[in-house]
């Protein structure tokens, strides 16, 4: 292989990520305040035919984007309100949301399919993207991509040194002292409901607005479900979300390059790669017992019930 | 000048009034006793004062003026802290974490500035804590003091504590009281909820007591003695004495050999060489503060772990290596610590429950069950241990604790256990109930059973056991005849301290918490 095809892989592997990662992370926030939500995939689709049309109808992408987190958001708020205000089952409620999201995104997006837009277009970063190979792989990506970045560096940091971080982690691992001492339970699990909303909204929209800049049904292809899984298994680290990701969209990428250069194996096997390495690397970082545990959200998928 | 005062307060729950026009105040400096049994409605106007919880009706005075609490953060704006039987603390943070969540935000900003504080504030008050340590890694006694330190480091004017002694060593114990003391002389009102009288009247200026929701009476406790408190506490018809012969047992029917064992939960306690054994007619007592080894030494024996087959005998036969099933069809009993959820399946009901361990015997034939015979037999458990319930029928949930905990220790009394083995058999239960259970647990000795005891209770294992020793961070301490070993010695054992010291010198030097017996 020569080095412009590596760059290559390489690039691809970072747009292959991007959506997972902005699943992930929101999902994450969401898991570490307690909160056990199954409707990623759904609301990803919303954002993503929500954004889609938003774009085709005004005719810029970034009311596309708005449009989409705004999707994503509406629809954390109806599982908030379920879950969180009516104390409904967190497991049965999400999965009622992503089969609703899948049938309504359709619906919605019955007309438009087929339909181009222009979509979002990559920016290449002055002088960054000149270096060699580094900047072709790393920052001539479309903005969605930095925002990932920005998104994760700021998670990283919320958790590991502010009041905020604390206090998700805190409602997360038992609500009933963070009560007692005085946090408001429903307000921080609202905020995280509805922050994973709004970056499963915002995949939506990278996925039909910038990564392939149409529409089709179920176009999010089982991301939440990946997404869902990567948090568990990157044991609730955004840092690790974000090596996991890439390692999926990697092997994802690689699976098709091993195809395309006519390697034998079976496809079905080398479809697997991507769901096979990723676990495995995952699961050896998470083998430390005691940390993995340490980070677990004690109380997650437990409904809260105030007392009076 | 009065802290604080409660008028005419009524809290009703479905089916119950925890509350009854109580009546309380306190004035500033003064060390209140806020007495009573379980369900006596003690840990709700606690929370009513906190803020938890609302009341239905009455009025609340906080220095002479009349308010309502919102919630527990306004409580703490007005200067209220509360240290809770079960504690609000978050095990994945470290200590500074943890009180950085409970401060206003201006206060912990920095928690560098922060840890500085609560060195500082622990030094003073004598309870040494290192702020950078997680919380899951801590003792019980240390997880107490972040606690108080969490409400000193805000200023506090009335300090709650709820049964903060119960999981204290003897020597934490007065720790704790010095603390308290220095609080007290500058100014700050205490009130501590217990039921333990020996400590109200070591240490409080005034007392009030709760019986069925309302008080039933006020006194002080240094003139007061400890059988008329507890008249209060219980009412007439209770008999509150008792006095049980020791006994010296048979031959040892269960022996535990070089027991050593690392359970793959990580937060478990490791077991370190363990060796004892419990005689036939004997009840042998382990002492111990929770979480230093005891569930997972009584995993070993009940059979929900399993090691090397020789390291458990029952009878010379090793059973270390057998399923709880086929240890129970050897003679074991076992009574767990949660009722519910371990002891006995909250859903179903006590028939179904009562087959839940008796299905071996009678109550099964090739496969099928018998109603019949079960239904007798739960009704039978019923009479025999006074299980106040709305019959054989009700679900396991609906009972009071001491009425579920008659009803386990009795399911397993009656199967007739050649080994019973029972946590903390008393634990939250009344003082009636609690003395049923132990007058239970001595009969089954007399007719010739093994009997562990493992309870964080140092009257009551001084008043069952025959013999007793301590488990402490996984070591078991030597095994001796309970009437020659002091509480002190005790409580250095149950601290990690297994040397071998003046047992018999210092026996009437043992402290104000030494004149065990008659109540606990």
């Amino acid at each position: 292989m020569d080095i412009e095809l590596i760059t290559n892989i390489l690039f691809a592997t970072i747009r292959t990520g991007t959506p997972l990662i902005l699943i992930a992370l929101g999902e994450m926030v969401c898991e570490k305040s307690g909160v056990l939500n199954l409707g990623q995939e759904g609301m990803v689709l919303m954002g993503a035919v929500l954004g889609f049309i938003a774009s085709v109808v005004t005719g810029h992408a970034g009311f596309g984007i708005l449009a989409a987190i705004f999707a994503g958001m509406l629809m954390s708020v109806l599982f908030g309100f379920l879950a969180i205000s009516l104390v409904s089952n967190q497991v049965a409620t999400g999965l009622a949301l992503t089969i609703f999201g899948i049938g309504l995104s359709a619906f919605l997006g019955a007309g438009y399919v087929g339909m181009a837009i222009d979509g979002i277009t990559a920016w290449e970063i002055p002088y960054l993207s000149d270096i060699p190979i580094i900047g072709k792989i790393l920052f001539s990506h479309d903005p969605l991509v930095y925002l990932s970045w920005g998104i994760f560096g700021l998670l990283f940091w919320c958790f590991k040194s502010t009041r905020l971080g604390l206090t998700i982690r805190a409602v997360g691992e038992n609500p009933e002292a963070a009560n007692a001492i005085g946090i408001s339970v429903m307000k921080v699990r609202y905020g995280a409901v509805l922050f994973g909303g709004a970056m499963a909204g915002l995949a939506g929209g990278y996925l039909s607005i910038a990564y392939t800049p149409m529409w089709s049904e179920g176009m999010s292809a089982g991301r939440g479900w990946i997404a869902l899984a990567l948090v568990v298994f990157a044991s609730w680290k955004a840092e690790r979300i974000l090596l996991g990701a890439y390692l999926f969209g990697a092997a994802s990428i690689m699976h098709l390059v091993l195809q395309g250069l006519g390697f034998e194996a079976s496809p079905n096997l080398l479809a697997m790669l991507p769901y096979a390495a990723t676990i495995i690397v995952l699961v050896v970082l998470a083998s430390d017992a005691v940390k993995t545990k340490l980070s677990t959200p004690l109380a997650l998928g437990q409904p809260y019930r105030p007392q009076v | 000048m009065k802290r604080i005062e409660l008028k005419e307060i009524t809290k009703r729950y479905p089916g119950c009034v925890a509350n009854q026009s109580v009546e309380l105040s306190v004035s500033a400096g003064e060390i209140h006793a806020l007495l009573g049994e379980n369900g006596a409605g003690k840990s709700t106007l606690m929370k009513i004062i906190y803020g938890v919880v609302k009341p239905d009706e009455g009025e609340m005075l906080w220095e002479n003026q009349s308010i309502e609490v919102k919630g527990p953060a306004h409580a703490r704006e007005l200067g209220i802290g509360m240290v809770f039987q079960h504690f609000s603390l978050f095990e994945t943070l470290t200590v500074a974490e943890n009180i950085a969540l409970s401060l206003p935000k201006a206060e912990a900003k920095s928690l560098d500035a922060l840890k500085k504080r609560i060195s500082d504030v622990s030094k003073r008050y004598g309870m040494q804590l290192d702020p950078n340590r997680y919380v899951h890694t801590l003792s019980i006694g240390e997880q107490q003091r972040v606690e108080i330190v969490r409400c000193l480091l805000q200023d506090v004017k009335l300090l709650i504590l709820d049964e903060p002694t119960s999981v204290l060593t003897p020597q934490e114990v007065e720790t704790l009281f010095k603390t308290l003391h220095q609080l007290s002389d500058e100014g700050c009102s205490i009130l501590f909820i217990s039921h333990k009288l020996d400590e109200v009247r070591a240490l409080c200026d005034n007392a009030t007591i709760l019986r069925g929701g309302k008080v039933s009476g006020h006194c002080i406790p240094k003139d007061t003695t400890t059988d008329e408190i507890a008249r209060l506490m219980v009412g007439d018809d209770t008999p509150l004495s008792e006095d049980y012969k020791k006994a010296t047992g048979g031959e040892p029917y269960l022996t535990i050999t070089n027991l050593s064992y690392k359970s793959e939960d990580p937060f478990a306690t490791p077991l370190k060489d363990i060796s004892f054994d419990v005689k036939a007619g004997e009840i042998l007592g382990i002492a111990g503060v929770a979480g230093n080894g005891q569930e997972e030494l009584l995993n070993l024996i009940s059979g929900e772990e399993t090691t090397t087959a020789s390291c458990v005998k029952f009878a010379k036969k090793a059973v270390a290596n057998l399923t709880p099933e086929k240890r129970r069809i050897l003679g074991l009993g076992f009574v767990p610590e949660e009722r519910l959820g371990r002891g006995a399946v909250p859903d179903m009901s006590l028939e179904e429950n009562a087959l839940l361990t008796g299905y071996q015997g009678e109550l099964t034939n090739k496969g099928w069950i018998n109603t019949t015979k079960v239904k007798a037999f739960a009704k039978q458990i019923i009479e025999q241990f006074n299980v106040k319930t709305a019959g054989s029928l009700a679900q396991a949930k609906s009972l009071s604790g001491g009425n579920l905990q008659k009803y386990i220790i009795g399911r397993e009394i009656l199967q007739n256990p050649k080994l019973l083995v029972c946590s903390h058999p008393t634990w939250g239960v009344d003082i009636g109930a609690a003395i049923l259970i132990r007058h239970a647990l001595i009969e089954l000795r007399d007719q010739g059973a093994a009997i562990l005891v493992v309870s964080e209770d140092i009257d009551e294992l001084y008043a069952i056991s025959d013999r007793v020793c301590a488990i402490c961070d996984g070591e078991l301490s030597p095994v001796a005849p309970t009437n020659e070993v002091t509480i002190n010695q005790l409580g250095k054992w149950m601290a990690g301290d297994f040397s071998p010291s003046d047992t018999h010198s210092d026996t009437a030097s043992a402290g104000p918490l030494a004149n065990v017996g008659g109540l606990s």
